[in-house]
């Protein structure tokens, strides 16, 4: 095994030579640099597309669960449609069916993966709104109706305060793959971490290269984590669902 | 978190363990993996159910009928294994593959970890574009969108190239070469930098071959050579024989011929690119100089 070459994440991508600064050098793009750059696109899709989904998926999540079968055929169309099909075959349709049959829709390359990655998450946070929700008794929603509420004020003000507590944490996992799933933009000539690591490894150390990617995504996807559970924290209720 | 990377690192260590002598695995066991592309222009691709086929293929097929016959066996298993980009360097090294017969060039950089047999085959890089394009040479490429496939070297040229001469252009890498293809065919990218033979091969397979140019000046020269284990000069000295033999007689140029300029399978197109200056010297005077000392010249 080739030993560990610290020199290699200051050295310049395309000279191969060692450049003045570690990062951020003018005139140069060091292995550090790059990695940088790929894993903000990294961060980039994952965030974009993860409030894609938060919105799209609790919109959803929402229309399943009310009295009109026409909206909530819809929200269930919407979910059977995006949870039935691979990721990778969404991105490919969004990126080169889509811009095709509507010239119209001809958005850059990274708004097409942040749509394709958020709506395909966003099918799966309907369907934990959908069962933070159905979890309700009953009774809260009728309740709140025998209060005086209109059906948005009962999701308002009962429903939806207590099922997004008890979604919190699939709802973590869910932003966690998001981190995950944003390496299928490589396929679509997103230069992210995933692109970076590829190309890096092949001009230089495979070890050296992966396992610093690997953290990072690592690290990325745990960050995500952390937040959660700090969100978690601060919004539980005293007395009830776990809190202590 | 220690623990896991002391982990991480003895896995990488045990990849690292390869067997030395290829000739001696190759009559022990009776067979022999050779790593093929599945798409790498005429040189070597796939036909599919698990058929490969191409000029380094067939070069390949060629030195292992010799080799076979060096070791006297009467009978040689050839596994073929579809190798990337990304892996074929560490598949020949921890062993998994025997020899690799793909498009690889020889630099320094792998020279630290493989070996290569002579070269039999040197690329020039250049650039297509849309024949209705009027791009002609890479100066024009000025604010345009350029494509390349990851995890190739035409990446570091193109960079470099923009570096140098101040050209100024949107660099987007394709995850492979159809990939890469499929940006300039789309309008995604104004052009495709990618080995002569790959921009020849996916222009010939197009829907539409007129539509396509390759134009402009040779952006590098690159030795293609097969790829072999580090360290196992018997197996080398084998491989390089049988490849000059190949040369001398003529051999190799007929079976460039056969793939290059005469229509191949599956769809009987042409590449249409005879033998360059630079392979034809490479023939006459078998080497296995890496792309550095190419450049030199």
């Amino acid at each position: 095994m080739a030993s560990w070459d610290w020199q290699l994440y200051c050295t310049d991508m395309v000279t191969e030579e060692i450049a003045p600064k570690c990062f951020g050098a003018p005139g140069y793009e060091t292995y550090l640099d790059a990695m940088i750059r790929g894993w903000g696109w990294t961060m980039f899709v994952s965030i974009a597309g993860l409030l894609v989904a938060l919105v799209a998926g609790s919109l959803i999540g929402v229309l399943r669960t009310v009295p009109n079968r026409k909206l909530a055929m819809f929200g269930e169309s919407w979910t059977e449609l995006f949870r039935n099909i691979p990721l990778i075959v969404q991105l490919f349709v969004w990126y080169h069916v889509i811009p095709r049959l509507f010239p119209v829709l001809d958005l850059p390359p990274s708004v097409l993966v942040v749509i394709a990655i958020g709506l395909f998450t966003s099918s799966r946070i309907a369907e934990q709104v959908k069962a933070g929700i159905l979890t309700l008794p009953k009774g809260q929603r009728y309740a709140g109706q025998a209060l005086g509420l209109t059906l948005p004020q009962t999701y308002r003000h009962v429903l939806l305060p207590m099922a997004f507590r008890i979604v919190i944490p699939p709802l973590t996992s869910e932003s966690m793959n998001i981190v995950k799933n944003s390496a299928v933009a490589f396929a679509v000539s997103i230069p992210d971490l995933a692109q970076f690591s590829l190309q890096a490894s092949e001009q230089s150390s495979f070890v050296q290269i992966f396992l610093p990617v690997t953290i990072l995504y690592f690290v990325s996807a745990y960050a995500i984590n952390r937040v959660a559970k700090v969100i978690e924290w601060y919004v539980r209720v005293p007395g009830i669902l776990g809190a202590k | 978190m220690k623990k896991a990377l002391l982990v991480l690192a003895l896995g990488a260590a045990l990849a690292g363990v390869a067997q030395a002598d290829t000739l001696k695995k190759i009559k022990d066991t009776g067979s022999v993996t050779m790593g093929v592309r599945e798409s790498s222009g005429a040189l070597s691709y796939t036909l599919g159910d698990g058929k490969y086929v191409g000029y380094h293929v067939e070069i390949c097929q060629r030195v292992l009928a010799d080799v076979q016959k060096q070791l006297g066996l009467a009978k040689l298993d050839i596994k073929y294994l579809p190798v990337t980009s990304q892996n074929r360097v560490p598949l020949v090294q921890n062993g998994t593959v025997d020899i690799e017969c793909g498009s690889t060039t020889n630099n320094l950089t792998r020279q630290k970890d493989v070996a290569f047999a002579v070269t039999t085959y040197v690329e020039e890089v250049r650039i297509a574009v849309k024949a209705d394009s009027g791009i002609t040479s890479i100066a024009q490429l000025n604010g345009k969108t350029v494509a390349t496939t990851t995890g190739t070297t035409s990446v570091q040229l193109l960079r470099k190239h923009e570096r140098a001469n101040g050209v100024d252009f949107k660099e987007v890498l394709g995850k492979d070469h159809a990939d890469s293809f499929l940006l300039l065919e789309s309008g995604r990218a104004d052009a495709f930098v990618m080995d002569g033979q790959i921009l020849a091969g996916n222009i010939a397979k197009s829907r539409n071959p007129a539509g396509f140019k390759i134009v402009g000046e040779v952006l590098s020269v690159e030795p293609i050579a097969i790829m072999i284990r580090k360290d196992d000069p018997a197996f080398k000295k084998a491989v390089d024989d049988s490849i000059k033999g190949l040369m001398k007689s003529g051999e190799a140029a007929k079976l460039y011929d056969k793939w290059f300029t005469q229509p191949i399978p599956p769809t009987n197109t042409k590449v249409g690119l005879p033998a360059t200056a630079a392979t034809k010297e490479a023939w006459a005077n078998p080497n296995d100089k890496p792309v550095e000392e190419y450049a030199k010249k």
